[in-house]
Parts: C-alpha cells; structure tokens; sequence
C-alpha cells in the first residue's frame, strides 16, 4: 500500500489530465477542475515544508555550532522578523492579525513586511545577482577565446549581438547605405536573433519536448519512482 | 519618525550593497551575513505572500465562510497535512500520497502542453514557405530557419556514430547551435551589465545624490 | 603562488575597470538614440490596437534581482495600457511579483492620476503553481481568485463582472524573469484558450523564448532586455528609466568587448611563445 497506492494516484491523475485534454466535457472536465484547485492548494503546502525544512536545517547547525554558525542565527533571526511582522500586520493591502498597524505605518512610512521588503530583501537580491556582471566581465577576458571555427562562429556571433543591441551599434555603422540597411549592426544582429537563433532554440525546443514527454510518460506508468524515495 | 526611518533604511541598503559587493575582494564575514539574511527573508517572505494569496483566500476563507458548500476541500487540506507529515522520520511515508498526485498531475500536464506547445506548433512553425518572404533577407532567413531547425533535431536525435555523408546534417546543425550561443552570450552580457547598472544607479541617485 | 596572486589581481583590475566604466555614463549621459526593432513594435501595436476598456493580464513574474530590466518595461506597458483606457488585472506567478507591480503602478499613477482601483486596475495577489494556475484560469476565474488582495470578492470586484474565464481576457502580458513566467502563459492560455500572450523578458532568457514568436502567433512580440524597455519608451514618447541607462550599457559592451579582444591577444601571444 505504501508504495502502489501512490504509484496508482500518480498514474490516475496524469491519465486524467491527458484524457480531459481529449474529451473536454463531464465529468472529466469537472474532474479535472477539481484537481487543479486541489494541486494549488497541496503546492501551498510543499512550499510551506521546504520553508520547515530550512528552518530545522538551519537550527541543527546553529545547535551543533557548526563553522559560520553565528551567520545562521543571522539568518534564522532574519526569517522569524520578516514571518512575525508579515503574521502580525500584513503586507500592501492585506491586513494582518493586528490589522494594518496605522500608527507603525505611520512612524516607519510603510508596514514593517514592506519597509523590510524595500530596504533589506531589495537591494540583497539586486546585488546578489549584479555580481555576475563582474564575473562574465572577466570570463569574457580569460575564456572567450578563439580556438576553433565553432569558437569562431560564436564570437563572431556574439561580437555582433553586443554591438547591434546597443545605441553604439547603430551609430557606428549608420553610414552604411539605406539599400544594404541589412549590413547596418542592429538589423544584422535582429536578423541573427530570429532566422540562425530561432532555428537553433527550436531544435532544442522540439528535442526537449520528447525528452519531456519520453520522462511523462515513465512517471505516469511508473516506470519512474524515484520520486517516492526508499522504504527505509 | 517617518524620516529618519526612511534614512535609516537607505543607509541599511547601502550596507547590504557593500556586503555583497565586498564578495568581489573575497569572501568576508560581511558577505556570509548578508547572504543568510537573504536566505531566511526571501524565505519568509514567500511563506508571508503564501500565506495571504493561497492559504487564506483558497482553502481557509472558504472553509470558515461556507463550511458544508466547500467541504470538499478538506481533501486538499489533508492532502497537505500529510505533505507536512514528511518532517517526522516515522510518517514519512505518509507524504507519499500527495507527492504522488502533485508528480502525476505535473506529468500529466507536461505531456500535453509540451507536445502542443514546444512539439506541434514548433514543426508547425517551421513548416512555412521559405518563399513568402517580402525582402531576400527574409527569404534567406526562411531557409536558414528550416535548415537550421531540421539539422539541429537531426544532431540531437541521431546519436549513433555518424561518418561521411550521414555526419554533414549534423556539423550543420553545431554551427548553427553556435551561432545561437553566441546570441546568448551576448544577450547574457547584456542582462548581467543591467543588473550593476541598477544598483550603481541606486549608490549614485538614491544614497550619494550625483545623479538625477 | 605568484600565478595565482597576478591572476587575482588582473581580475580585480577587470572589475574596478568595469565598476568606472559603467558610473561614468550615469553621472555624465551621453544621450545615444535608440532604434525600435520589430518584436518592440509587435508588443506595442498588441496593446495599441487592443479596444478601450478591455480587460488586460499583467502578470508579475520576477523578483528586485531583475528589476532593472523588467521594471522599466512594466511601468512602460502600464502607462500604454491606462493611456488607452484598458483595464488590468495585476496578479504574479512569482511571490515577489505583487511588490514589483505596487511600486510600478505608483510610478505610473504620476502620469494617470485618475485611474482608481477596483475600476481601473486590481491587485489580484500571487498564485502558486505556475501552469497549473494558468490552466485553472481558463476554467474559471473566480476559482483561481476568490478576492483581491485586500479580502473583496471577485464577483464585487467591477472592472472583473464581465470576466469569467481567461477567455474574456484581450491580452495576457507576462513580465518575466523565468519560470514560471512567458513559457507557461503561452502554453496554456494562448495554446489552450487562444488569449494573446505578450510580455517581456530578461536579456539573458529573450534568445530562448523567440521560437514562440512565429507564424503560428504564439507569442505577439518580446521585449528582451533594457534596450527593448527602452525603445517600448520611445514608442509611447517617454524618457523613461531604460532609456536613461542605456549609455551606460552601450559603454559597457564596448569594454566587454575590449576585453574579449584583450583576452584573445594574451591568448596568442601565449600560444606563440609556447611554440618558439
């Protein structure tokens, strides 16, 4: 039961799916009406054990003083403030268990949730993820380098694109004449991004859509369990 | 108050913006405390907004306002719970359950869009009339997309070792993987450049008032 | 030792040589025009010709680490959308997104200090599930969004009393940094319930989504990156946030590109001495 049980759900739902696609009407369409709703919800709560999982990972090596533990309570203290002030007096519109909390909107000039939102979570996430300027930067310097005609290919590809997307490019060879407007940088590189690009990203496209459907299919028939760990 | 909460603030971004940034010298304590406040907000504040769209308004709000009209939702709701079930190593098992619908409705779904979306209109759009073009570029273009197309599922799809003849559809279709990365590259250039220019723009309008 | 110290210190120097390159275009604007390409003018035409007060889809699918680009493009869209009196539905498939289009509409507010809530525009909160959500929403609406953010109910929501599926919807716009995002609202609501899907997307994942603008429609053009927000800002005749930055990203890919070259030139000096 543990284990053919789930396997049997597995199977009824993606069969289910598949065949409302087919046959649109009752009961299957109210079937599969009901599963959405219902798949939204569980997501809720998968979302809600990976926030639990976190929390116990982090505690366990907050407990077990672990190196750089001290940036783990870090961590942890930030999670329950960001959680308690959401709980307690929501976020934009929505009202938390004490309301919108005026008199701290007042006093902060947002609710706590958002004023952490504005000025902590913001420019953390922003900068996090500005840092790979820096790095494709020296990528481009250390490993852009032309070794064979497919390297070839691709950076003269790449040279163009970095040209033709900027307000550079087009000035640079804008005195290319209106009847080979074509050789003028932004329109090469427009050209490059929906014939040659295209055709590539869609072979891709088409290939991982049968791997896709290939892996479906396993999952459905259950051929592939993994998803359902050990017994142990 | 409002105010000198409001400096305080910027003055808090600009200390995380410097934490992170101080990653670039090398790693330091600065950058490890800024990356797990980010962690445990981000997590938070997912669970928050989770909270508010999902849970309240789709199960909870609806079981306390109309208990027997919606009592079917107690499904879903235990369904969940056994998720949950999961933390505790003796009901483990129990997860299974939910993981197994959540896994097959996916499956499911996957199947069928993939193949309308990603699969048949993909050939579908590729089966045009190189022709129809306005201007010869497009015409080119128009083969290049066909031949490209056709040449890069052939270099996905025939694996088996490929010599004379057999192995040309296939270098056809690296270059035109290459010509493709190559288009990324420049597009990831773009898309990373953007990002700095971002928080420069916040370091030099919002904290030091240079720029306008 | 010594290797590892110099290569540390050339890529420091890369750095620092990029952290000025990129300032110095925002302290001192060079003011270089933009072109608008194709796939800008497919976006803008969707929501140019779409009629008066219809009710639109501006999906918020990032978070602040791609604000940059998506910003612009959101306040750019909204702005086009209220000047042609249309009404939009905000909602996100991503938790973050809902943040992103509050501080968008407030910008936007500046320019359309009438529009009012409820009648002009609603906040209709994040959804889990991403394609699964979608897909929902073509069934029926007020399943998928029982009440607005602040707890009002759909069916008392007036600007949404005419929809009930996606299919009352005259476009979709995704503003996406990911998944969920584009890909999911083309394969089930244009794929499935034939809506219009537009939107646009991060520089680093446009090259990916352009198959899905084609004959068969699937996507009605793509905005990719800052430039695109950019020229969507010239189209609607507005010095917006994009095209103020677009300096300094045209300074910055020169050097990258100055630094492929420098890179290359190293390489083969290397090469050469390797075979002497």
């Amino acid at each position: 039961m543990k284990r053919n049980l789930p396997l049997f759900f597995a199977f009824f739902c993606g069969i289910l799916v598949i065949v409302s696609e087919f046959i649109p009407h009752r009961p299957f369409s109210m079937l599969i009406d009901t599963l959405q709703n219902w798949f939204m919800i569980i997501s809720g709560f998968a979302i809600i054990l990976g926030q639990i999982s976190l929390f116990q990972s982090n505690l366990s090596k907050i407990k077990q003083k672990e190196s750089g533990w001290i940036f783990y309570l870090a961590g942890l203290l930030s999670f329950c403030l960001m959680l308690i002030v959401g709980l307690l007096w929501g976020t934009q519109e929505t009202g938390g268990i004490f309301g919108h909390g005026l008199k701290l909107q007042a006093s902060l000039g947002a609710k706590p949730f958002d004023y952490l939102f504005d000025f902590a979570y913001m420019p953390l996430s922003a900068t996090m993820f500005s840092l790979l300027a820096f790095f494709i930067a020296s990528a481009a310097y250390r490993a852009f380098i032309i070794r064979s005609f497919e390297s070839n290919l691709l950076m003269i590809t790449a040279v163009i694109v970095i040209l033709g997307r900027t307000s550079f490019g087009g000035m640079l060879t804008a005195w290319v004449p209106e009847s080979y407007k074509f050789w003028q940088l932004p329109n090469l590189s427009d050209f490059i991004m929906e014939f040659p690009n295209s055709a590539a990203q869609r072979a891709i496209m088409i290939s991982a859509a049968l791997g896709i459907i290939g892996s479906s299919l396993r999952i459905i028939l259950g051929i592939e369990r993994s998803y359902l760990g050990s017994d142990k | 108050m409002s105010h000198f909460m409001s400096v305080l603030g910027l003055w808090m971004s600009v200390f995380f913006t410097f934490s992170i940034f101080s990653f670039l010298y090398k790693d330091n304590p600065f950058y490890k405390l800024a990356e797990q406040i980010f962690v445990g907000l981000s997590a938070a504040y997912w669970l928050v907004y989770l909270f508010y769209s999902i849970m309240l308004p789709n199960l909870f709000t609806k079981l306390i306002s109309d208990f027997r009209g919606n009592i079917i939702l107690l499904i879903p709701a235990v369904l969940g719970l056994m998720m949950l079930m999961r933390i505790i190593p003796k009901t483990q098992w129990l997860s299974r359950f939910p993981i197994a619908i959540m896994i097959g409705t996916s499956a499911g779904i996957s199947m069928v869009r993939y193949a309308k979306s990603d699969l048949l209109s993909q050939i579908s759009a590729t089966m045009i009339n190189p022709f129809a073009g306005e201007t010869t570029s497009i015409v080119i273009g128009n083969f290049l997309l066909i031949i490209g197309t056709i040449c890069g599922v052939y270099y996905f799809y025939f694996s088996k070792k490929q010599e004379g003849i057999s192995a040309v559809p296939s270098k056809i279709g690296i270059w035109f993987l290459m010509i493709s990365f190559g288009a990324s590259f420049g597009y990831t250039v773009m898309a990373r450049v953007s990002l700095l220019i971002g928080r420069l723009e916040f370091l030099l309008k919002d904290w030091l008032h240079i720029i306008n | 030792m010594s290797v590892v110290n110099s290569s540390q210190t050339e890529r420091r120097i890369v750095f620092l040589i990029l952290l000025v390159a990129v300032a110095l275009p925002l302290i001192f604007p060079i003011g270089w025009k933009t072109g608008v390409t194709n796939y800008t003018k497919m976006v803008w035409e969707l929501v140019e010709s779409t009629p008066d007060s219809s009710v639109v889809i501006f999906s918020f699918d990032y978070d602040p680490s791609t604000m940059t680009e998506l910003q612009p493009m959101a306040e750019a869209m909204l702005d086009h959308a209220f000047s042609r009196h249309q009404k939009v539905l905000v909602t996100a498939l991503w938790p973050q997104g809902m943040q992103m289009a509050d501080q968008a509409i407030k910008v936007v507010k500046a320019y359309h200090p009438d529009i009012t809530y409820g009648q002009d525009y609603v906040f209709m909160g994040y959804k889990v599930a991403g394609i699964v959500a979608i897909q929902a929403m073509g069934k029926d609406m007020e399943q998928v969004f029982p009440a607005d953010q602040s707890g009002t109910k759909y069916k008392d929501i007036p600007m949404l009393r005419e929809v009930k599926t996606l299919k009352d919807v005259a476009y979709v716009n995704s503003l996406s940094s990911g998944t969920p995002g584009i890909k999911e609202w083309v394969m089930a609501a244009r794929d499935v319930y034939h809506t219009p899907v537009t939107g646009g997307t991060t520089a680093v994942s446009a090259p990916g989504l352009i198959p899905y603008v084609n004959s068969q429609k699937q996507l009605y053009g793509l905005l990719g990156g800052l430039k695109a927000a950019s020229e969507y800002e010239t189209l609607i005749n507005r010095v917006g946030s994009a095209t103020v930055k677009m300096d300094a990203q045209s300074v910055a890919h020169l050097l990258i590109l100055l630094f492929i070259a420098a890179g290359n030139i190293k390489a083969l000096r290397a090469r050469k001495r390797r075979a002497s």
